[in-house]
């Protein structure tokens, strides 16, 4: 058999309903320039992110110093030595920490998306945020700490681990006792009790501890403030972990939008990938959630804004969503600490303030675009 | 694989061999005990009323149900296939397919190269030149960039018939191919399967609706009710007027056509 492409290679013909920048006759792959825009976005992000603040340092300073990092570059920055400490020892890990918790929840966002074919799902889908809340409330009001958020530097992020993974494992485990009825809808609405549950004990304790309310809430909110290298080493190894697998999993979930029947027709375990891309993807969520509260927004916003404007395969949707989500939430956090400075606005505020409207102007835009 | 053949055990086996298969779903039975034999290029159509269990029957027939040690397909055990080694047996094209938001038709259509793709790999250029092959043979090609949700009723099921040919499949599983076309797209769809099935000796188990229709375009009609096949053969001794009003309670006229029998429903008076 020939195999004739001549008819495919006619790319003047014009074709309204192909999204600009798709090539005739190329599967829907992640395109070089919507890569490198990632990249830049993030590095773009990490300059910006260092270089604002109370002391403001000039970008070129502090892009030759974040080079010096990298083995075997030399570079004369100009920056003091106390500049120099102010870049790699206070802002470069709150800037680190930043792009890692939003490229996981970006990440976790899209893969959850897609594993359940809801372009609702967010991160926090299954209990994350409700069993991460009510392990810190009661951490925060039963601790006795004065001020847990340093006097127990460990406690907090470790409750919120475990209260979070805690809840999945909770909502798996009763979206499975429906059995070999269970569907992705069953563990959804599993995800939805054990969420109603889980808040209202936090509801209760915070009721009977109303003392300690602001502290709770100044943790929901989100926050980097503590953020150093011990941190960002504690959230390596889990976005790590969860971006290779998701990553790997991005042709899989192509297909598991065709359905579960289709996916196994085709030769896949689409149930064995479903719980192996949620546990990932709970795992780093958890693992954002410890280390900088409840974040909310981006693992919703960034995976529909990359679909718009890049294509809805998730072979573009899931790296992009990491490379944006990461840069988003890094340039959000210099936002919260320089627009009301010395004091700081909680980043999921920000987050929610910028990301809405900047939702809409890209939903608009690309439906013109499109039409 | 000889498409001229039509009887069972001469030596080639058969691509579809179902042997007392039963299926309960939530309690109930909906297969109690079907034996259903397709031989290699054969086109077979199950017929009957609604929740006889054609789709339950093609479902297990597709490795979608587990059906134990009852189906066999071109001589091998189902339960002794691997799901991908199955995937590049038989392909299934579903009643209604989900229609994925902003796929193209080239990317829907290369998901079909699933079975060839090693686990947690990408498509190969053979898997894109195959799926270039399968778009042309389908008068596809102009079609290729295009949003699947952005096409016609007629062009959408040759879509979804490219999906399953990329697989490579010699077993093709049709549910109810033309319940969503109207009249001129049914025989446009059907008369492109049979050809395909000419051309390359595919075997066609399909389910159907459209009585008059499944028997022009099938070898063998298989009527199914309550779960059990009370027929199995030609056309002409399947579309009878006793049997369609004794399992469907239909009162029809049997005449007979060009190609087999038509039936026509008249109002019981």
């Amino acid at each position: 058999m020939t195999v004739r492409t001549t008819p495919l290679r006619r790319a003047g013909t014009p074709d309204p309903a192909r999204p600009a920048g798709v090539p005739a006759g190329r599967p829907a792959g992640l395109r070089k320039r919507w890569l490198a825009a990632g990249v830049l976005a993030v590095l773009l992000a990490l300059v910006a992110g260092v270089s604002l603040g109370p002391v403001s340092l000039p970008p070129g300073g502090v892009a030759a110093e974040l080079l010096n990092l990298l083995p075997g570059v030399h570079l004369d920055s100009g920056l003091t030595a106390g500049e120099t400490a102010i870049v790699t020892q206070l802002r470069l890990p709150r800037v680190v920490l930043g792009l890692l918790v939003g490229g996981l929840l970006a990440l976790a966002g899209g893969a959850y998306q897609g594993v359940f074919r809801n372009p609702l799902a967010d991160p926090y889908l299954l209990g994350v945020a409700a069993g991460a809340g009510l392990a810190v409330t009661a951490v925060i009001a039963l601790g006795g700490a004065s001020d847990p958020l340093s006097g127990l530097p460990l406690a907090v992020p470790l409750a919120a681990f475990v209260g979070a993974l805690g809840a999945v494992t909770m909502t798996y485990l009763l979206g499975a006792a429906g059995g070999k009825r269970r569907s992705p809808a069953t563990l959804i609405l599993a995800g939805v009790a054990v969420s109603a549950f889980l808040s209202a004990g936090q509801t209760y304790l915070l009721q009977r501890h109303s003392d300690s309310i602001q502290q709770v809430y100044s943790w929901l909110l989100g926050r980097l403030a503590t953020a150093g290298w011990h941190d960002v080493l504690l959230v390596l190894p889990y976005f790590a972990l969860t971006a290779v697998v998701v990553l790997l999993h991005r042709r899989e979930l192509d297909v598991l939008s065709l359905g579960d029947d289709e996916a196994a027709g085709l030769g896949l375990h689409p149930q064995r990938s479903r719980y192996l891309l949620i546990a990932a993807a709970s795992l780093g969520t958890a693992a954002a959630v410890s280390a900088s509260g409840l974040i909310g927004f981006v693992g919703i916003i960034v995976p529909h804004t990359v679909r718009l404007l890049a294509g809805s395969s998730y072979r573009v949707i899931l790296p992009l969503s990491m490379l944006f989500g990461a840069a988003f939430l890094a340039m959000t956090d210099v936002v919260a600490r320089t627009a009301a400075a010395p004091a700081e606005i909680p980043i999921g505020v920000v987050t929610a303030l910028l990301g809405g409207p900047f939702f809409v102007l890209v939903l608009r835009t690309a439906r013109r675009v499109l039409s | 694989m000889n498409p001229g053949s039509t009887g069972t055990g001469t030596g080639t086996s058969p691509a579809v061999q179902v042997r007392d298969l039963h299926v309960t779903l939530g309690g109930a039975p909906i297969l109690a005990g079907v034996d259903l034999t397709v031989a290699a290029g054969e086109w077979v159509t199950v017929i009957g009323p609604n929740g006889a269990g054609k789709s339950t029957l093609l479902r297990a027939v597709g490795g979608l149900l587990p059906a134990g040690h009852a189906v066999t397909l071109c001589g091998t055990p189902l339960r002794a296939m691997r799901p991908r080694a199955r995937a590049r047996v038989v392909a299934t094209v579903a009643q209604s397919p989900v229609v994925p938001a902003g796929m193209s038709v080239l990317d829907y259509v290369l998901l079909g190269r699933t079975p060839y793709i090693p686990p947690l790999g990408r498509e190969s250029a053979a898997d894109l030149a195959a799926v270039h092959e399968v778009l042309d043979r389908l008068d596809l090609a102009a079609f290729h960039g295009r949003e699947l949700a952005t096409l016609s009723g007629g062009e959408r099921q040759r879509v979804f018939l490219a999906r399953a040919l990329a697989q490579g499949a010699t077993l093709l599983l049709l549910d109810e191919p033309t319940s969503a076309l109207d009249i001129g797209h049914q025989q446009e769809v059907l008369e492109l399967v049979d050809q395909l099935r000419r051309a390359h000796g595919l075997t066609v188990l399909a389910t159907m609706h459209d009585l008059s229709i499944a028997g022009e375009y099938a070898d063998r009609l298989v009527l199914l009710a309550d779960g059990r096949v009370v027929a199995d053969g030609p056309p002409v001794e399947v579309l009878t007027e006793e049997l369609l009003a004794t399992h469907y309670r239909a009162h029809v006229r049997v005449v007979s056509g060009e190609h087999g029998p038509l039936v026509v429903p008249v109002r019981p008076r």
